[in-house]
């Protein structure tokens, strides 16, 4: 009851200061439509069309912001440290192989003596520490990209994916690698 | 009641009539008058994009950890309400369950809210945004296109055929079980942006988060697309970025396995 009378007061309320707006909300309104409830009160709406190509908002949005910094502010981790020298071995050895085999196909034709007699009697010139120099910095790329590859093909079988396992065969690879090194190059 | 307060009366009697009342907020605990002054270093990345010819900087913020609560996110909104409040950062539920608080601090991806803050108070702590993301303003980052790739892998249950008798889609135990750290996820981002693929290839690569709720639809027993789902993922970039880099695994906040979960499907992928 008491609901109902407030309505009323704001109507007639609004009837007297605004008169334009009730009369353009009632306009063309029946009774009889209003009773039925097949009254659609329009109202007037200006709007603009969005002529933006919404595919551009984000680049429009990433020209001007920076981005946040990343690999220089990363943690050092036996992951991805170890992930980044696979690859960065995988590229020098193959690397090697193919300017080496390239050199080794075009030494004839250009008077180089890249036969293994003369590797040999190269090598056997040089001093015991640039030997063992040498062939370490040969052999460490090789045996940790081995050992490494052996870790990614299990991961590749859903084997040893978890934190802990992560860690450890990382250093266990770094460790065994080394050490692997150290022992084909005093071969 | 009446005897309640009398009791309670008889114990206030021994203390002080009117005691300082002092408004906390969650970010502080009451000091202990006691101890010295820990005073610790919190380096924050700023970028106002409202000066964006301003390259972003490192502000320096000092804080007594004696009066901050033992949390990273306690430092940042103390730094917040009582030394900076231009200091932008996204937080929500300080209980690690929104994923809002996701940020680099002292180089690893984590929630502010979960991430403990260092007692050693010689080193001090960085705080940067998520890694390589676009920077809408301090440590808030554009999620928009991680959110898109994660509409794009339709994270919902694709089901043709009714049950048999009208009920809801039920699965056994074991098959409830697959989904067990899978479902937990709460797309924060952390792994995504921890991951250096994802850095390079963000764009059409589709990350560990995007792709852990992949495989969170795959192992579904009740989703009957999983071969539509398999064919929009078996291309070069959207799962074979992944070179197992793994530390989206390293980095999850909530302890989930995305680096198992995308070896999961490269598994699904090759059968």
């Amino acid at each position: 009851m008491f609901s109902q009378k407030v309505a009323q007061q704001s109507l007639r309320r609004l009837a007297v200061q605004q008169p334009l707006a009730m009369r353009s909300s009632m306009m063309g309104a029946s009774p009889v439509a209003v009773a039925l409830g097949k009254n659609i009160q329009t109202r007037q709406v200006t709007s603009t069309p969005n002529t933006e190509d919404p595919s551009q908002i984000l680049v429009k949005q990433r020209l001007n912001r920076p981005v946040a910094p990343h690999l220089t502010i990363y943690k050092p981790q036996i992951g991805w440290i170890g992930s980044s020298l696979h690859r960065i071995t995988g590229v020098a050895l193959s690397g090697t192989l193919y300017i080496w085999a390239t050199a080794y196909l075009a030494s004839p034709a250009l008077g180089w003596h890249l036969e293994s007699a003369s590797m040999v009697a190269a090598m056997g010139a040089l001093p015991l520490a640039a030997k063992v120099l040498l062939k370490t910095t040969l052999a460490l790329p090789f045996t940790y990209h081995a050992m490494n590859g052996i870790r990614h093909l299990m991961w590749d079988l859903g084997r040893g994916l978890t934190n802990p396992v992560i860690i450890k065969t990382g250093w266990t690879v770094v460790g065994l690698s080394i050490a692997s090194a150290v022992g084909l190059a005093l071969i | 009641m009446a005897s309640l307060r009398t009791t309670s009366r008889l114990f206030a009697a021994s203390r002080p009539m009117f005691r300082p009342v002092f408004a906390r907020t969650y970010a502080t605990v009451e000091p202990t008058p006691s101890e010295q002054p820990k005073m610790k270093t919190f380096k924050v990345y700023r970028w106002n994009p409202d000066q964006p010819s301003e390259k972003p900087q490192m502000q320096s913020y000092d804080l007594d950890l004696n009066k901050t609560g033992p949390m990273m996110l306690d430092a940042l909104i103390r730094i917040k309400n009582e030394l900076d409040p231009t200091l932008t950062f996204r937080r929500s539920c300080r209980e690690g369950i929104c994923g809002s608080c996701a940020m680099n601090i002292d180089g690893v991806n984590t929630l502010a809210c979960l991430c403990r803050i260092p007692t050693d108070t010689k080193t001090e702590s960085r705080i940067y945004p998520l890694p390589h993301t676009y920077v809408v303003k301090d440590l808030v980052p554009d999620m928009t296109h991680f959110y898109k790739q994660y509409k794009s892998i339709k994270p919902y249950l694709q089901r043709d055929t009714p049950t048999e008798d009208g009920l809801e889609f039920r699965q056994s135990p074991e098959d409830r079980k697959k989904l067990d750290g899978l479902y937990e996820c709460i797309l924060c981002a952390c792994c995504s942006t921890s991951c250096p693929s994802y850095w390079w290839n963000s764009e059409e690569y589709l990350g560990p988060a995007v792709l852990l709720q992949s495989f969170r639809w795959l192992a579904d027993s009740r989703d009957e697309k999983t071969a539509e789902r398999k064919a929009a993922l078996d291309n070069s970039m959207s799962v074979y970025r992944c070179h197992t880099i793994l530390n989206c695994t390293r980095t999850c906040p909530k302890g989930l396995n995305p680096g198992r979960a995308i070896a999961e499907i490269k598994k699904m992928l090759a059968v």
